[in-house]
């Protein structure tokens, strides 16, 4: 503990550090800590200049309709140069993956050529399509829909500039089909065998009546659009509807309207310190079934011949393979073949033979690795529950809130207690993270610093806890707020510490890791 | 056959009118969407001279959705299983509701004709067809003589 200390203190003047954060805080109290979010950030950066992220990082929240207009607007820019239909543009685009310079691009690469890049796009050229149109127009006699097979007037039949025509109760029902079971929307070709030309956008809002349709196709539309676009990003909270838009790409927190807050790169809840790529293999460790995975490994040992899974049973350590094709006899103690062990078993002298030893490392090295894994796991899990927890704290920090108010205190003075329950989340969150980061790290000097900040949030955060959880429904006014204040401010700049030695380490290479499995 | 699409009427018609060649179709008396089926084993193929019966469903979403078939006689070839589900694009991906039950039948005929065994539905009998096709046309004639021919089941 001593170390670390020193080590911080030799970095950076405690004091200056201090006043910079307690400005800050008077400054966001009211502002529900997202401010304040990214205030740390700009702190970490303007501490060490070289990391290159010191900028604020811009972005918007858009509503679903907002990113329709934004699509829109992509195709009149393009319009504004190519000047073909919306409707046939958006296909060309949609085939495109929304890249428009990939399209102009091509577009002007083909020049001469252009049918070859509606062929591609699955489109008849909108050159070509006048012609077939006219000559449909002028056709007046009753035709049969070859869908449904029932006669109707021409004007019932309809089609796009592929020719093939049926009728529109047969369309609409084709497309309810491919809209909402198949959940298709810019990929859905003429219902003809085998002609893949692409049915646009206004082809169908005409051809549908059903809302409820409707709504589904345009939701459809946009998510595609956003899927495409590496600088838009839904919002990952369940049931928003909320799309995100940076100006660049970045691993950042950005936080939507709903109040989610997440990493913009990977879409998980905002993990500093630790990588996303750490993030995605720790989430699939947990979400396999590891647990049953590593009992296992931890409690089964594998046929040193076949390699089939036992599980000892009895007490005799004489093994003989249940595999018919195997059948290899060896001593479950020391994996070695059982022949030279002979009746005297129980004094394994082929402890040291080469092939068991490496058969018994193997399992050793299983065994740790589950004690290490559980012991990350369990320090994980049990942040996130406490996190979960501190929801119903806002409750109850919210009466407290009241009864103070109540008590002649105005609504401003009172926010410092709600502030403290959100550095007290920020703490858990940070902490959870920290221990994703530490299972991946390879222990060196930096990490014993690192872990000695880990301990320091930690204890801190409990005390917080504790204090906000217990006392502060009987401690009296003054004292509370001088208390919570101290102990909150205590918390914010110790996870600071260690989220900006994290990220100096990041910047330096000071982390190893481990290889996982 | 009150509440039977008009196209499901039309092809049943159609279809004991005018029948393909070397394939028939008939609707079950008590329901008119499940039709009896058989194929014959097409000329030249390992399937010839044998007769296969098929059963055919055209479930309530038809002609939006394809239909249902699978073989009842049992046959070796890398794209039917041993149920006798079939491997056939027209029936998932590319079905079509421009497409009739007289196109898949067709089809159906034409890959026992063809069979394709890179796009395998049965493995061990497409591994076979790859690795020995004159052993794997062989069982499939035996296949067919067992089970495809009169007396056979």
């Amino acid at each position: 503990m001593e170390s670390d200390d020193d080590y911080y203190e030799d970095d950076i003047d405690p004091d200056d550090y201090d006043d910079g954060h307690n400005f800050d805080n008077e400054d966001v109290e009211v502002d529900e800590g997202y401010l304040g979010e990214s205030s740390v950030d700009a702190r970490i950066s303007s501490y060490n200049p070289d990391l290159g992220d010191d900028d604020p990082y811009p972005y918007e929240c858009l509503s679903a309709d907002k990113v329709v207009g934004l699509m829109n607007e992509i195709i009149r820019e393009v319009n504004d140069i190519v000047n073909i239909p919306s409707t046939t543009l958006r296909i060309l685009l949609a085939h495109f993956n929304w890249d428009k310079e990939l399209l102009l691009e091509k577009y002007y690469e083909y020049e001469g050529n252009q049918e070859r890049i509606f062929a591609e796009a699955h489109v008849i050229s909108p050159l070509k399509s006048k012609s077939l149109a006219r000559r449909k127009s002028g056709r007046s006699i009753e035709q049969a829909c070859e869908i449904c097979c029932n006669n109707y007037s021409s004007s019932f039949m309809t089609g796009l500039d592929c020719g093939h025509s049926f009728c529109k109760g047969c369309w609409s029902q084709y497309l309810c089909t491919k809209i909402i079971d198949e959940g298709m929307s810019q990929t859905i070709s003429c219902p003809e065998f085998e002609c893949d030309i692409i049915v646009d956008d206004a082809v169908v809002m005409n051809l549908i009546t059903d809302q409820k349709v409707c709504r589904k196709y345009q939701h459809l539309i946009t998510n595609s659009f956003v899927m495409c676009n590496p600088l838009l990003k839904w919002c990952p909270a369940p049931d928003c509807h909320h799309v995100i838009k940076v100006e660049y790409r970045d691993k950042r927190p950005v936080k939507c309207e709903c109040g989610r807050e997440f990493c913009f790169d990977c879409g998980e809840s905002w993990h500093d310190p630790v990588l996303c790529m750490h993030l995605r293999k720790w989430l699939k460790k947990c979400d396999d079934d590891s647990e049953t995975s590593h009992w296992i490994s931890a409690n089964t040992k594998e046929c040193p011949k076949c390699q089939v899974t036992i599980e000892k049973d009895g007490g005799c350590n004489h093994m003989v393979c249940r595999n018919q094709a195997c059948k290899h006899e060896f001593c479950w103690v020391c994996l070695g073949p059982w022949d030279p062990h002979g009746a005297s078993w129980y004094n394994c002298n082929r402890y040291n033979a080469e092939e068991a030893k490496k058969a018994r490392d193997l399992q050793e090295s299983s065994r740790e690795m589950l004690q290490r894994y559980l012991f990350y796991c369990n320090r994980y899990m049990n942040h996130l529950q406490s996190l979960k927890f501190e929801h119903k704290l806002y409750a109850r920090i919210k009466r407290k809130m009241e009864e103070m108010q109540q008590l002649n205190m105005s609504w401003i003075e009172v926010q410092f207690l709600k502030r403290a329950v959100d550095v007290l989340c920020q703490c858990r969150q940070t902490l959870m993270y920290t221990y994703v980061f530490a299972f991946f790290l390879k222990r060196n000097n930096q990490s014993i610093i690192f872990e000695g900040n880990q301990a320091d949030v930690e204890k801190a955060t409990e005390l917080l806890s504790e204090y906000l959880e217990r006392d502060v429904t009987t401690a009296s006014l003054g004292e509370i707020k001088q208390k919570v204040q101290d102990k909150y401010r205590y918390c914010d700049s110790r996870r600071n510490v260690l989220l900006r030695h994290v990220h100096e380490g990041y910047d330096k290479d000071w982390w190893e890791y481990i290889e996982t499995s | 056959m009150a509440g039977l699409p008009r196209r499901i009427t039309k092809e049943t018609q159609r279809l004991l009118s005018e029948p393909v060649q070397g394939i028939s179709a008939t609707p079950d008396e008590n329901n008119l969407r499940y039709f009896h089926v058989t194929i014959n084993g097409p000329k030249d193929s390992p399937f010839e001279g044998g007769v296969f019966k098929l059963e055919l469903f055209l479930p309530e979403e038809y002609p939006m959705a394809a239909p249902k078939v699978r073989f009842n006689t049992k046959i070796y070839h890398p794209n039917i299983d041993k149920i006798g589900r079939i491997c056939l694009d027209i029936l998932k991906d590319k079905w079509s509701p421009a497409l009739q039950v007289r196109t898949v039948l067709l089809s159906i005929q034409a890959l026992l004709s063809a069979p394709n065994p890179d796009d395998p539905l049965a493995n061990d009998v497409a591994d076979n067809w790859k690795r020995n096709e004159a052993a794997a046309i062989k069982t499939a004639r035996e296949w067919t003589q067992k089970y495809a021919m009169s007396g056979g089941q």
